[in-house]
């Protein structure tokens, strides 16, 4: 019982140990490596100034979406509605904020309270009324777009000259948005390893029943983790909003959440829950921004990137999937309607319709 | 758990940083905005809204003195010659470059392209890159730098910025991706004191030395318009199709549609968001015409408009009074078919008056501050001609491309 | 087992659970389609309407069956667009190419489901990822081959199947596009009914308990993935013959897809739902958006409603799931894997 109950650093091992997160560490050197050298054969250099922000920019805004669908993920569940957040909270700032410094403070509690509130319906609608996450948040993703699309015509709003801050600030070469991701990530990781409800997060992912029969509360651990996913896509709308100077309804279309899932699963955490960590997640955005930089450098051509970015993601995923099949241990499953005991079946929320008899979600 | 020290470290580390300095790449015109909205009520320049669009959730992209304005240019003689249309200019007002002008060969210009998305992008890219070359041949221009968005604004900001950082530049091209939101990052590559030519979609400040465009959105929408009440009774009724909402230069199509629509005795059966997507078009038209008739059809650009005709003709239903763009699927259709039909364009020549002008600026000649390009249907009159002269071209191509006297062609553009 | 309770036995097992929401749902939209316009009924406009829908009902047939062996495939809408460019630009107008064309087209089709599933079984990525990549590979690819923007152009006799039908009397027309639909439901269900069809739900519902039996799961997925992406091609043709080539074409319809399987009672992660169930959904959508054009909701409003009737329609079906129910009686032995498997 105890194995499905893990975080992705089990006791009694030591440890330094090359788990997942890692992994993805080294993947991102090695890449960082090749990809100085290549754009170095072109006469350029990735390290500088210009191309050091340019690459975490890229992570700051897919970092805060990626910290958010972490949570998701390790619930077993996901968000696909966190493009459409984002671009509903980018509005939501430029439009409460509308220019005035002052209303900066009620512009952040109005996105957070937004955000929240969207992922409070994901998680009880995938909670209690049990429709399985990809439907439930995809559903959610269409009526935010269908709102937007009546609302607001275009852009809106406008931001004050110091939240632009936010969106240009930079410390030295570290964008100030991408210090404020690295905080976020270090406060989810401190979320997630001591706090109670990020430790039932683990839980709920790794196996629902057990979970709920130990006690666990897991409709409200996922209503939780759906809740600070959205949260996240919050904060990347605010960094829109800022870099934009107005909020955006089209933000949308940029397919933000398959990144986002892309870049956490890049991360080592299992699409099927329970193991993982933000720590990863943070490795996966920077390696695909690292990669999209050095694509940019080397001026390849928009469509080819695509082909390149497809490959290298189903690439590094294969490496580490194998990897993590070795040392996992089988888990034994109650029937949910889900795959075995590795983690190619993909997913099979905790929400997910169980045989007769049984009840999941919350008590 | 062992992370906590690190933790700590992480912070004293970070901590660190910020005592190592801030910088900001902030425009220093900080009140963008405000600037922005006294330029616009002075300036009336194209594709900037005006202040009290920008306090609410614009629910009106209509202006009516721009809509005015771009109705009355369609009549107006442009300078220049008319077998080089991507030169020509509408009551230009000149600026001097001469602060900007290079006495070295081979410099280096870098355009920030929003993307290459769809194919009147594509058609322009090809025409751009064509012209490119000519000037690489004689030694105007050495490197070319292109930066591609992939239609996102964020990426777009850190692409010129990365322009910018890198020094490199002897003059920025950027074809924005939205209006409003890269107004600031255009502003600080004005800043940077490299010249800045912007064109298709402008944005909101006129920092940069010229801003290319045809005439507009609102005459694009009015010539369609404006052909349908000429060529259809009192009476007749009108199905929209639209792209996507929120676009500004499409949204100033529909505007100007509707404006004169409004003052007409058309009936609009309504206007539906099509995604440019041709088998939602032609179903919604399908649909459209089993409930009645349909006798004229305005589209706010020529993407599916082929899928439109022949959802006519697969349920047995005479030509509708058609309106599309100067994509050759569609005037290929318009002349197999015969019907009524207009092709209104958005000069995909404007491709090429950027690079004219890097190189221009790089002389020290004078430009126009706002480079109006003329913007010319395509009527039953010339389309022949367009088509014999793009006879072997492929169907998502666009007649108005102007390269014609470019190196590659015609084989660059089929080949494609 | 007596004949009377052998028809209540099939009648329940097509139209409980999932599979009878989707039909009650359609059932619904069409009765609210009549009123709004009684015209829509006729069987002209019925045969447009199922003109418009094969496609997508083709695309949920693949994608159930993927689902049913309990993964996922994001590539499809890539997958048709990809197949129409090239289509285009391999015919170029000229009829004597089309059937080659469509050949290739076919052999493309089953080398992408291979790819797909032999990554997904062979390297173990889960096929979230591993289709999402060969979504991003296809898109680019097709685009980078054509410079962008899709060159050529599709001959008739490509386009006949998508577009074109038998006249006849009262329908008007007979879509080619209809006969093909029935024929490819048809041969799933013989599939479905076959040992292939029931290995494929037992893999899908417990694949380990699946490999003990002897079944060889990379296989059966491998092949459900074939599957997936022949169909695929097959929408593709009546797509790109019904509205000839776009640049879009096929954005979004993976999506699509998997709504219209999930609406029809086909549970993600596998093992359950029948055919029937997948088309119905397919049916329910394409009706819905049909729906909405005759209600004339303002455009921008649709993508609301239809988030709205998609959650709750897998809602409600989920609330059926959680309904505790009476005790069957022990299934007689040669029936015990179909009754399993294939109640919803």
């Amino acid at each position: 019982m105890s194995q499905s109950v893990r975080t992705s650093r089990p006791t009694g091992t030591p440890s330094w140990r090359l788990g997942p997160t890692e992994l993805v560490y080294v993947a991102l050197l090695g890449l960082v490596l090749a990809g100085g050298v290549l754009v170095a054969v072109q006469g350029q250099n990735l390290f500088s100034t210009a191309n050091l922000v340019d690459m975490l920019t890229r992570s700051s805004l897919l970092g805060f979406i990626a910290i958010g669908q972490t949570f998701a993920i390790l619930c077993r569940s996901m968000d696909l509605s966190v493009g459409y957040v984002v671009a509903l909270t980018s509005l939501v700032a430029a439009t409460t904020m509308d220019g005035d410094p002052g209303r900066i403070p009620l512009g952040i509690v109005a996105v957070l309270l937004v955000a929240g509130a969207v992922g409070l319906v994901n998680g009880l609608v995938i909670a209690v009324l049990r429709v399985n996450p990809f439907i439930a948040t995809l559903g959610m993703g269409l009526i935010i777009k269908g709102y937007l699309d009546t609302q607001y015509q275009g852009p809106a709003g406008r931001v004050p000259s110091e939240f632009q801050q936010f969106g240009y600030t930079r410390i030295g070469f570290v964008p100030l948005s991408t210090a404020v991701m690295l905080a976020l990530a270090v406060a989810g990781i401190i979320y997630l390893r001591r706090s109670r409800t990020g430790y039932h997060m683990f839980a709920v992912g790794g196996n629902v029943e057990v979970a709920r029969m130990s006690g666990i509360r897991t409709g409200r651990v996922l209503v939780t983790a759906h809740v600070l996913c959205a949260m996240c896509a919050g904060i990347a709308g605010l960094l829109i909003a800022a870099r934009f100077s107005v909020g955006d309804p089209r933000v949308a279309d940029n397919l933000y959440e398959l990144d986002s899932i892309a870049a956490v699963v890049l991360g080592g955490t299992l699409l099927l829950g329970g193991r993982g960590g933000i720590g990863g997640t943070v490795g996966g955005v920077l390696i695909l921004a690292v990669l999209d930089t050095v694509f940019n450098i080397m001026q390849v051509d928009p469509f080819f990137k695509d082909v390149l970015r497809g490959v290298i993601i189903v690439a590094a995923v294969a490496i580490y999937a194998r990897r993590q099949l070795d040392r996992q241990a089988r888990r034994i499953r109650f029937d949910d309607g889900g795959g075995g005991g590795d983690s190619r079946a993909d997913k099979s929320p905790p929400g997910a319709p169980v045989r007769a008899g049984e009840r999941g979600g919350d008590r | 758990m062992r992370s906590t020290p690190r933790m700590m470290l992480a912070a004293l580390a970070a901590a660190g940083l910020v005592l190592a300095g801030c910088t900001t790449d902030e425009p220093e015109d900080a009140t963008a905005p405000d600037d922005a909205e006294d330029v616009d009520e002075s300036d009336d320049t194209e594709d900037e809204e005006p202040a009290d669009d920008e306090e609410a959730p614009s629910d009106e992209w209509f202006v009516q003195a721009d809509y005015e304005r771009e109705l009355a240019q369609r009549d107006i003689e442009p300078e220049g010659s008319a077998d080089q249309p991507w030169l020509q200019a509408l009551e230009p007002a000149m600026v001097d470059t001469g602060e900007f002008a290079l006495d070295t060969e081979g410099n280096t210009l870098c355009f920030s392209n929003a993307s290459i998305s769809n194919p009147w992008r594509v058609t322009g890219w090809i025409t751009m890159q064509q012209q490119v070359e000519v000037y690489q041949a004689s030694g105007e221009i050495g490197e070319f730098r292109v930066s591609d968005a992939a239609d996102d604004d964020n990426q777009q900001i850190s692409d010129i910025q990365a322009f910018v950082d890198d020094g490199d530049c002897d003059a920025i091209i950027i074809s924005p991706s939205t209006t409003s939101t890269l107004t600031p990052a255009v502003q600080a590559a004005c800043e940077s004191g490299v010249p800045v030519i912007v064109f298709d979609r402008g944005v909101e400040t006129d920092c940069m030395v010229t801003f290319i465009h045809p005439i507009g959105g609102y005459a694009f929408g009015a010539d369609a318009a404006e052909f349908l009440v000429d060529n259809l009774e009192p009476g007749s009724t009108v199905l929209a199709l639209r792209i996507l909402p929120g676009v500004d230069v499409l949204e100033h199509r529909w505007a100007a549609a509707q404006q004169i629509f409004g003052d007409s005795e058309l009936e609009i059966l309504g206007d539906e968001f099509t995604g440019g997507d041709g088998a939602e078009i032609k179903t919604i038209v399908t649909q459209y015409l089993q409930r009645g008739a349909v006798d004229g059809i305005w589209m706010d650009a020529g993407a599916g408009a082929v899928a439109a005709v022949e959802a006519y003709e697969d349920t047995g239903n005479d030509y509708p009074v058609m309106t599309g763009e100067d994509e050759l699927s569609f005037l290929r259709k318009w002349q197999e078919t015969g019907m009524t039909a207009i092709a209104p364009v958005y000069s995909n020549f404007q491709w090429r008056t950027p690079i004219e002008a890097a190189v221009r600026i790089w002389n020290g000649e004078e430009v126009p501050s706002e480079w109006v390009l003329p913007q010319n249907p395509i009527t039953e009159a010339d389309r022949d001609e367009f088509l014999e002269g793009n006879a072997d071209m492929p169907d998502l191509h666009y007649a108005k491309f102007g390269g014609e006297d470019l190196p590659g062609f015609p084989d660059v553009w089929q080949d494609r | 087992m007596n004949p009377r309770s052998r028809t209540a036995d099939v009648l329940s097992r097509v139209f409980t659970g999932g599979t009878g929401t989707v039909y009650a749902l359609l059932l619904i939209i069409f009765t609210v389609i009549f009123f709004v316009n009684a015209s829509f009924l006729e069987p002209p406009s019925l045969m447009a309407f199922l003109k418009n829908a094969a496609p997508l009902v083709l695309l949920a047939i693949g994608q159930y069956f993927v689902i049913a062996s309990g993964e996922l495939d994001l590539s499809v809408g890539s997958l048709v667009g990809a197949q129409v460019v090239i289509a285009a630009r391999l015919i170029d107008g000229e009829e004597s190419r089309t059937v080659p064309v469509l050949l290739l087209m076919l052999a493309f089709g089953v080398l992408v489901g291979l790819v797909n599933g032999l990554v997904t079984t062979l390297l173990k990525v889960q096929s979230l990822i591993t289709t999402l990549g060969m979504m991003l590979v296809l898109f680019g690819a097709v685009r980078f081959w054509t410079g962008g923007a899709p060159t050529g152009a599709l001959s008739d006799a490509f386009r006949q199947p998508g577009r074109g039908g038998i006249d006849m009397p009262v329908v008007r027309q007979l879509p080619w596009a209809l006969l093909i639909l029935i024929g490819f439901v048809v041969l799933a269900i013989v599939l479905m009914r076959s040992s292939f069809g029931k290995t494929l739900i037992a893999t899908g519902d417990n694949d380990r308990a699946a490999s003990f039996s002897g079944v060889r799961v990379w296989q059966v997925r491998t092949t459900a993935f074939v599957l997936s992406s022949v169909m695929a091609t097959f929408a593709a043709i009546l797509i790109g013959g019904f509205a000839g080539v776009t640049a879009q074409v096929g954005q979004g319809l993976e999506f699509s897809a998997i709504t219209a399987v999930v609406l029809g009672g086909v549970v993600l992660g596998g093992g359950r739902g029948t055919v029937i169930g997948a088309m119905g959904g397919a049916l329910a959508l394409q009706a819905l958006f049909t729906l909405f054009n005759q209600l004339a909701l303002p455009s921008t409003l649709r993508p609301s409603v239809q988030g709205v009737i998609i959650i709750a329609a897998v809602a409600y079906a989920a609330r059926e799931h959680a309904r505790p129910r009476p005790a069957k009686p022990p299934p007689k032995a040669e029936q015990s894997p179909r009754t399993t498997a294939i109640t919803n």
